[in-house]
């Protein structure tokens, strides 16, 4: 019975409230990531918001109906894009005309301020960061539930001899 | 306010005492929860808005990973009057924190505003004073945290990536011993 419930999900009410909810959730991580250096948020903070809208889509549905949306390989790639696109901001900063490491390189100017496309390079370090927490706790979640499954499978062959 | 932060840091050293007192792993995981997000609400009132909201989301994946990892273990059934009491309390624990919530989205600016340009004696006045016009960035938190500090950023990754990684590998090795008995018994 609680295999079932791993890999099928829970009933259909809370399936179709979660289909629902699921582009409301990653439409709010999407804006805490793209809009965390004007208002509070930011990469940090809407990668968990992001990565909670496909442990929903899991939790509700199944192991298999969560990872349709967000494959293993996917999350585990898109984990390191997102560490190697925060460092090459970092080297972009040594490397444009002699600066230091983490320098920010992109100067806003004054009409831009309070606007999406300011802070220099401070939005793509938070889309940086968004996709590697994002990706990282989801790949978390899928280990220890896998891990879970593997133990339930275990506890039922010693149960039957 | 000061004794608002009381009562909230009360709570929160009872649930402390809950979660490490108790003798079944769901309530205590239930009781850490509470921990969590009484934190998160003393961060709300303590003017930081930006690590109340990575306190609530870790929280909630760290709960749910939790209660997922331990549920079925070893939980007992509930009797129908142990039922209607937690039904009760739910009730009135939801209603608690949707009155903190209207509380505290009244006390926000409005959209697009930047929230900490009203406490003017803060000793990051001078990030204030300074951070927009030497970043560009109006939310002061994530200019620190992203130029003036970006080297703790890119640490804090780094451990994230770590963990991650441990975690992979660590239990794929275990999730697959149930195949590998297998795969012995046929040899």
């Amino acid at each position: 019975m609680k295999a079932d419930r791993h890999t099928e999900g829970m009933g259909i009410i809370v399936k179709t409230v979660a289909r629902w909810l699921k582009g409301f959730i990653l439409l709010y991580g999407i804006y805490l990531v793209l809009y965390g250096h004007i208002t509070p948020g930011g990469g940090f903070a809407g990668g968990v918001v992001i990565s909670c809208a496909f442990i929903l889509l899991t939790l509700a549905g199944g192991e298999n109906h969560g990872l349709r949306f967000f494959p293993k390989t996917a999350s585990s790639t898109l984990d390191s894009m997102g560490l190697l696109l925060f460092l090459a901001i970092a080297w972009l900063g040594t490397w444009w005309l002699g600066g230091a490491f983490f320098k920010n390189v992109i100067s806003t100017p004054e009409q831009a301020y309070f606007t999406l496309f300011s802070g220099g390079t401070i939005p793509l370090s938070n889309i940086g960061l968004g996709l590697k927490v994002a990706s990282s706790l989801f790949l978390v979640f899928t280990v220890l539930a896998a891990f879970r499954l593997a133990m339930d499978a275990a506890d039922k062959d010693e149960d039957e001899p | 306010m000061i004794e608002v932060l009381a009562i909230l840091i009360l709570l929160s050293v009872i649930a402390a005492i809950v979660a490490v007192e108790t003798e079944e792993l769901l309530p205590a995981v239930i009781a850490l929860g509470a921990v969590g997000f009484l934190l998160a609400i003393i961060f709300v009132f303590l003017a930081a808005p930006d690590v109340a909201i990575v306190q609530i989301g870790v929280e909630v994946i760290s709960l749910v990973i939790l209660i997922r990892a331990t549920l079925g273990r070893d939980t007992k059934p509930a009797t129908p009057r142990r039922r209607i009491f937690g039904t009760i309390v739910g009730v009135a624990v939801v209603g608690a924190i949707g009155l903190f919530g209207v509380r505290i989205f009244t006390e926000f600016p409005g959209f697009g505003s930047p929230v900490m340009d009203r406490f003017v004696d803060a000793p990051s006045v001078t990030y204030l004073l300074d951070g927009l016009s030497s970043v560009g960035a109006p939310n002061i938190v994530t200019a620190v945290l992203l130029d003036f500090r970006a080297y703790d950023t890119l640490g804090e990754a780094t451990v994230l990536f770590t963990a991650v990684l441990g975690a992979l590998v660590i239990l794929r090795r275990k999730a697959r011993v149930h195949g590998d008995k297998e795969e012995d018994g046929k040899k």
